[in-house]
């Protein structure tokens, strides 16, 4: 079954991964800009990565025939940093008229702090003044339902924002359904120990209802696994789904939910 | 929607996987008693000792699952004031 990967860190992976992800079935992914294991010192170094999200990583997925789209942002992590947040939010303009570019992403929150916070607004900000989609990061482990909320207040205190245009990501049991009871798309991560195992993953899908859910691998430099998509598709197969629904959730949902992008042209396989 | 197997099916299924998730976590719990040291009053253990409960129990009277149950034990507590606490 082709599919769609929503959320992977490519940068981090080998081209040995394009070609598995390819021979599963791996037809698009996204990427979303995340932090890269050490704070970064200067806008520059975000400059070059963004370089990298929409100039290289496009064409080594392209030779696998994947099409790559990526989002920009300064991560939650280094928002603590708020000057050097500042100044990459002012430079990601320069980039998101790049044709794989679909939105700000992946912002959110970490520890849940002030700064974060504050961060996490001015890229709302940016996003509704260039009429971008917004991808959002949740926060792990016992931060996630504090962090998740505190998110959610933001988002819905701004009547500006539309929720059909966001996707809150990381969502587990105790965060599912708020997400999508407000509107929102919601993405689960499929992590061994930190996030949704597959099984799980089907479990929230059975209680939630297929609309708005994506699933993805989050595969980056860490512990991930970037072919976690096609285990929940053989989970859900295993429990006797349909086609058409692990379709909706693989590939359906993705697309529909990026075609809200100006820059998503994707090209699906004859 | 429902998960499209029956109970019997899936306990058949499952049986064993859950057996050796049970397995694992008795014997994590007996390599932290013969460890050397004492954590006994490490909030962590009462933790995990209230998952363990929540896990024998079913859902609550809200109609939270154990997993959400669980999930909520673990996590730090919602404040609505954040803003005005961060004066945001």
């Amino acid at each position: 079954m082709d599919y769609f990967d929503p959320h992977i860190h490519m940068v981090s992976r080998t081209t040995d991964d394009y070609e598995t992800l390819a021979k599963m079935g791996c037809v698009g992914m996204s990427e979303p800009a995340f932090w890269a294991g050490f704070d970064r010192g200067s806008v520059d170094s975000f400059r070059d990565y963004f370089h990298q999200l929409t100039d290289f990583e496009p064409q080594r997925a392209a030779q696998y025939g994947i099409q790559h789209f990526t989002w920009l942002c300064i991560n939650a992590k280094e928002a603590e940093n708020v000057e050097l947040s500042r100044e990459v939010i002012a430079m990601i303009p320069e980039f998101l008229d790049r044709p794989n570019v679909l939105g700000i992403g992946e912002i959110g929150l970490n520890k849940n702090t002030k700064n974060e916070s504050t961060i996490f607004l001015e890229h709302m900000e940016l996003a509704i003044q260039y009429n971008q989609q917004i991808l959002i990061h949740t926060p792990h482990l016992e931060d996630k339902y504090q962090g998740t909320r505190m998110i959610l207040d933001m988002l819905t205190s701004d009547s500006r924002i539309d929720p059909t245009r966001v996707l809150v990501d990381h969502v587990e049991e105790h965060t599912a359904t708020e997400v999508l009871n407000r509107g929102f798309w919601a993405g689960m991560t499929l992590y061994p120990i930190t996030k949704c195992t597959p099984q799980r993953a089907v479990d929230i899908i059975e209680m939630c209802g297929g609309e708005r859910l994506l699933v993805n691998s989050a595969g980056d430099w860490g512990p991930s696994k970037p072919t976690a998509v096609p285990d929940l598709i053989l989970e859900m197969r295993r429990r006797g789904h349909s086609e058409d629904l692990i379709r909706k959730v693989v590939y359906d949902n993705p697309i529909e939910f990026f075609s809200q992008s100006e820059n998503f042209n994707f090209q699906p396989r004859d | 929607m429902s998960i499209p197997m029956n109970s019997q099916q899936v306990l058949d299924r499952e049986y064993l996987e859950i057996r050796g998730k049970i397995l694992e976590v008795a014997a994590s719990l007996d390599r932290l008693e013969r460890a050397t040291g004492d954590v006994a009053q490490d909030p962590r253990m009462a933790l995990m000792h209230q998952g363990l409960q929540i896990a024998l129990q079913s859902n609550d009277a809200h109609g939270d699952s154990r997993a959400k149950q669980i999930q909520l034990l673990f996590s730090r507590e919602y404040a609505d004031s954040w803003r005005q606490d961060f004066d945001l």
